[in-house]
């Protein structure tokens, strides 16, 4: 059903997306866009559904109905590890890093190769590895600390180096979930340094509360009040969105 | 840096300490039938190695290893039973030429699926194709629909019962609650006089340090990397790319594949095969001859279950009743003192004082142990 050509098509197409739990709707007859190279926030209120949806995208829960349009693939009916091949990566809220690994292991177990069983047994760490591994650790400022344990590290080296273990599989849409949370002034303003860096060449979607981040990174803000879209545009003018500041911004 | 290297040095030399003890001083120091009981409690050490892998790496706890242990050892076992089964040596049944039980259960002609278990090459591929196909078809079956934990352990209970039940109810064409007794010999060699005991101990503890070998590969490999990842961050591995299902597959199928040559090498040291060693309560008892050597040292495998079952047969002849007792309070002290058993014993306590006394007399060289891996001593949850 093409209508008109168009000129730039979207990176990211999420379309009549539904997820309901046992009748409760957590994402309702969503729709929304995400550009190539765009930075998109998603805010609003707990339990408006805003990690369910960064969920629906991976692959993590399966929707209901409606369709996600990825590349020209649809996600919906890919497995989770189908989607990350497609290129599609995602950090989950809380840092979810292997304590019992180094920080080296850490980031080499995301390095996009030998993914297969017989691939991962065969896999060798070679010069490419390491120069990778070195440089995603350069940017995520753990360059000293490759062969410490990750259990040893603080909770927002724990946050950058999830971040770093997404780089090094280089998707062409990264999702956050709330990474600056639990961070101090100085991790965050870092953090912000950090994602506006690694942004090019790629599309971001973040989910985050801290209003001022936002303001910094966000290219585009989405709204989600119970599993819809409130509003949706520029910083600007979601601030000024009546909707918005009773529903989200005035608390 | 922990590279793909097959080991570190310690445990290089860990392997080496145990190769010597059980190459040299234990057939040294013990007599025929002491000895042959070592290779008995070794055939166990097969699973308790493939536990490792699968439960101390991959976080799958298997509570059904007696299956492939029992698999592994039947596959054997009929070849054997074919073999002290020729017309001469059954001349007095009523159909000669057939195992023994076969003819008291009235059973006239040799069954279709024993046939192939005439050709010994059969039979070894049996052994490992058997139970590894089984344990592909299991773990398939659990794994791609995401059961695991505490369900998949009961699953395991569950196909080791009914194994069991399996076997003692086709008493025909499996021996039924006797098993498979009375077996002789292996391609015309004798396997009961001392000389081939000593002979089948060497070659299964050659093949005990050929699984350690492939362990530590599968260890040092990413594989073995990404096993432990999976037991901390299932989702993360999940959406690095990985198909989580397949690596726990594969660490379920090592950990059969491992069980099924201990359970052969049961059959022809041991000279029987018989359902008890397949049902849950030996499952179980493998299971804390892992967790009593630390589920994550390969080589505290091996002397877990060689303490444990030297404490079994010596307490057993003074206190039969009080045995079972005390092998359940082991297990309960194990997971609540010391969680890594034996080999968390030795890496917080006893490995310090032997760095500590090297690094005072050789101040210099004493760097190099600080390099060992972290994931080595890690703790367990």
């Amino acid at each position: 059903m093409l209508i008109g050509h168009q000129p730039k098509p979207f990176l990211l197409s999420v379309e009549a997306l539904t997820v309901s739990f046992d009748g409760f709707k957590a994402v309702n007859d969503l729709s929304f866009y995400v550009e190539e190279n765009e930075i998109r926030v998603i805010i609003g209120p707990n339990g408006a559904g805003k990690t369910t949806v960064l969920d629906l995208i991976c692959g993590k829960t399966k929707a209901t109905s409606g369709s996600i349009e990825f590349r020209g693939k649809d996600l919906t009916k890919l497995k989770e590890n189908q989607i990350v091949k497609a290129g599609v990566g995602r950090k989950f809220q809380t840092p979810s890093i292997y304590d019992d690994l180094t920080v080296f292991e850490n980031l080499e177990i995301s390095f996009p190769r030998g993914r297969s069983v017989f691939g991962a047994l065969t896999f060798t760490r070679d010069a490419a590895v390491r120069d990778r591994v070195h440089e995603v650790a350069e940017t995520i400022f753990l360059k000293d600390r490759l062969n410490m344990s990750a259990a040893l590290l603080s909770h927002g080296q724990k946050q950058w180096l999830e971040i770093g273990m997404l780089l090094i599989q280089d998707p062409d849409l990264l999702m956050l979930d709330e990474p600056v949370a639990g961070m101090s002034v100085s991790e965050r303003a870092k953090t912000a340094e950090l994602l506006n860096r690694i942004i090019k060449d790629r599309s971001v979607l973040v989910i985050e509360h801290d209003m001022k981040f936002v303001e910094d990174i966000a290219h585009k803000v989405t709204v989600l009040h119970q599993g819809q879209i409130l509003s949706e545009g520029t910083m600007e003018k979601v601030k000024n969105d009546p909707k918005v500041i009773e529903v989200y911004l005035g608390h | 840096m922990n590279d793909n290297r097959f080991a570190t040095r310690s445990e290089l030399l860990g392997i080496l300490v145990l190769a010597v003890l059980l190459v040299v001083v234990l057939p040294l120091c013990l007599d025929v039938f002491r000895l042959n009981l070592v290779a008995k409690y070794l055939t166990y050490a097969f699973v308790a190695l493939g536990l490792v892998m699968c439960w101390g790496y991959g976080g799958i706890l298997s509570l059904g290893q007696g299956v492939f242990f029992g698999l592994g050892g039947y596959c054997m076992a009929m070849f054997l039973k074919l073999e002290a089964s020729s017309v001469e040596n059954t001349r007095i049944q009523s159909t000669p030429g057939i195992p023994d039980f076969m003819d008291w259960n009235q059973i006239t002609a040799l069954p279709l699926f024993w046939k192939p278990f005439h050709s010994l090459t059969f039979t070894i591929a049996a052994v490992i194709l058997v139970p590894g196909i089984f344990a592909l078809i299991i773990g398939a079956a659990m794994f791609k629909r995401r059961v695991g934990g505490t369900y998949f352990a009961i699953i395991t209970q569950a196909v080791a019962a009914i194994l069991t039940i399996l076997i003692v109810g086709q008493q025909g064409y499996t021996g039924g609650i006797n098993g498979m007794t009375d077996l002789r010999t292996l391609k015309g060699w004798d396997i009961r006089p001392d000389h081939a005991k000593v002979v089948l101990y060497f070659f299964e503890v050659s093949l005990l340090f050929a699984c350690i070998v492939i362990a530590q590969l599968i260890r040092h490999s990413k594989l073995g990397r990404i096993l432990v990842a999976m037991r901390e961050q299932e989702d993360r591995v999940r959406f690095s790319g990985y198909s989580v299902a397949n690596f726990k597959i594969f660490a379920f199928c090592v950990a059969a594949v491992f069980a099924a040559i201990g359970g052969a090498m049961f059959a022809l040291n041991v000279g029987f095969m018989s359902p008890s060693f397949v049902g849950i309560v030996p499952s179980i008892e493998m299971v804390i001859y892992t967790a009593v050597g630390g589920r994550l040292s390969i080589l505290g495998a091996v002397y877990g279950t060689l303490l444990v079952n030297f404490a079994k047969t010596s307490l057993s002849e003074s206190f039969p009743e009080l045995w079972l007792f005390g092998l359940g309070g082991l297990f309960i002290a194990v997971v609540l003192a010391f969680p890594n058993g034996l080999a968390g014993i030795w890496g917080d306590y006893v490995q310090p004082r032997i760095d500590r006394l090297i690094a005072a007399r050789k101040p210099k060289s004493g760097a190099g142990w600080i390099d060992e891996p972290v994931a080595d001593g890690a703790p367990a949850e």
